[in-house]
């Protein structure tokens, strides 16, 4: 292993990444990549799981240190699960966000990773945050994340408009998934999608050579 | 952090079959040709170490300690997903300094699991899989030959093909290859599978009976011991 790291900032497996999270008509698709890499040359995996269940209506997806995210999601579902048992309700999506700044506040010394959490919860609806690398929380209504998500900023301003439908904001995230994997060499893979909504959860998985093309490919 | 070892791994229909070479290198010297690189976990579970030599061994058997602990204290048999869970929690917790490329594989009671661990803590649950110094080779191999549910014999056929690749392509990988088929049924370690065909022969026996070497001279020297305190306990057995 040691031959594949160059001098990534990164120790260890990376998940350099392209993921999203963008709020339709009653509900949220969140989207990722499945590619996670060593050094900037070695790809470890081609089919990783970047978008996790923290809770039944909650989702995270992972970017940065592999090792890191995963073992922050993991006692993010531990908090996630006591809280909701204190409760006696499910958690607020906020909550969710909150758990994973915290813990990324508190030791952003020592962690890599950034988080999208969004979901659906009963008093607010369907939301998406962004839980950046030194600890920011921000809600927005679309977001991007990962080194891929550079290459489509302007696809993300031109297109996303509020209040879509379910069909139409999947394709907005098939579409600039498949537009960031063609640009980034550390996106690719497989195209994760999940839309969460009252009802529930749908996982769309959709194959690389599935994937729309765009001009020159 | 030394990884001259191919490991490598690969669900089949009825469990997972593991393999691994058999050298050990300390430097540019082999210092072990026979070394076991598949440790076991539990009966139903086994884990190939890529890495440094003592701490793979080390993390493995402090695993393998606390699965029976809790086995014993549970009533439960132990889920390869839990043994990963907790060789996760190790190694995060030491940031990459113990260097373990642990490829885990084993069949519970929710089916037959491989799953790799990154000596950061990092986890993937994967269909096939390689580790080591030569597992670019390997996964040669395994990209163009796995298929989902291989029957048992294509399987072992397709790691020790795996195997062979890392050992003839990579320094650090070489002798003899063993091969760890875990299946509900029980397990089959098959120490070594296949042997290594450079093999050297020895001429002659080394060993030498007793009285083989002269005794020229012998010189006796007794040495005197003073007693200087004596102390009495006596053992309560009542």
């Amino acid at each position: 292993m040691e031959k594949h790291c160059t001098d990534s900032r990164v120790k260890g497996v990376s998940t350099g990444t392209t993921i999203l999270a963008a709020v339709f008509d009653g509900g949220v698709v969140i989207g990722s990549d499945s590619r996670a890499s060593v050094g900037e040359e070695y790809v470890s995996s081609k089919t990783i799981n970047k978008v996790i269940q923290v809770h039944d209506r909650i989702f995270c997806c992972i970017a940065g240190s592999l090792a890191d995210a995963q073992a922050i999601t993991k006692a993010a579902k531990f908090h996630l699960s006591f809280h909701s048992v204190q409760m006696e309700s499910p958690p607020q999506v906020i909550a969710a966000a909150s758990v994973l700044k915290d813990l990324c506040y508190k030791n952003r010394e020592e962690l890599q990773a950034g988080f999208i959490t969004a979901g659906w919860d009963k008093k607010n609806g369907p939301q998406v945050y962004v839980v950046a690398l030194g600890g920011m929380l921000i809600n927005q209504l679309v977001t991007i994340a990962g080194s891929g998500s550079t290459y489509i900023y302007g696809y993300i301003d031109a297109k996303y408009k509020p209040n879509m439908t379910k069909e139409e904001c999947l394709q907005f995230a098939t579409n600039a998934l498949a537009l960031a994997m063609g640009r980034d060499n550390v996106s690719g893979g497989v195209a994760h999608l999940v839309v969460v909504t009252e009802k529930g959860v749908e996982h769309v998985v959709v194959p690389g050579d599935k994937l729309p093309k765009f001009h020159d490919e | 952090m030394k990884t001259g070892t191919t490991i490598a791994g690969v669900v089949f229909k009825d469990g997972v079959v593991l393999g691994a070479d058999t050298r050990a290198t300390s430097g540019e010297v082999v210092a072990d040709k026979m070394c076991a690189k598949i440790h076991y976990i539990s009966p139903n579970i086994y884990c190939c170490g890529a890495g440094t030599a003592a701490d793979t061994e080390k993390t493995t058997d402090l695993l393998s300690s606390n699965l029976t602990i809790y086995s014993l204290n549970s009533g439960r048999n132990p889920r390869v997903v839990m043994a990963t869970n907790i060789l996760q929690d190790m190694l995060y917790r030491y940031h990459g300094q113990i260097g373990a490329n642990l490829i885990l594989g084993g069949v519970d009671c929710t089916g037959n699991h491989l799953y790799t661990v990154g000596p950061y803590g990092s986890v993937n649950k994967v269909p096939y899989l390689s580790m080591g110094s030569g597992d670019l080779a390997a996964l040669g191999i395994l990209e163009d030959g796995f298929k989902p549910d291989l029957e048992l014999e294509p399987a072992k056929e397709l790691v020790r093909a795996a195997i062979q690749a890392g050992i003839m392509n990579d320094l650090g990988s070489g002798n003899n290859i063993d091969i760890c088929v875990i299946t509900k049924q029980g397990v089959d370690y098959i120490r070594p599978y296949r042997e290594s065909q450079y093999k050297d022969k020895r001429k002659t026996k080394y060993k030498y009976p007793p009285g083989a070497t002269p005794i020229l001279t012998e010189k006796v020297v007794p040495l005197k011991l003073e007693i200087v305190q004596e102390t009495v306990q006596k053992m309560e057995t009542a």
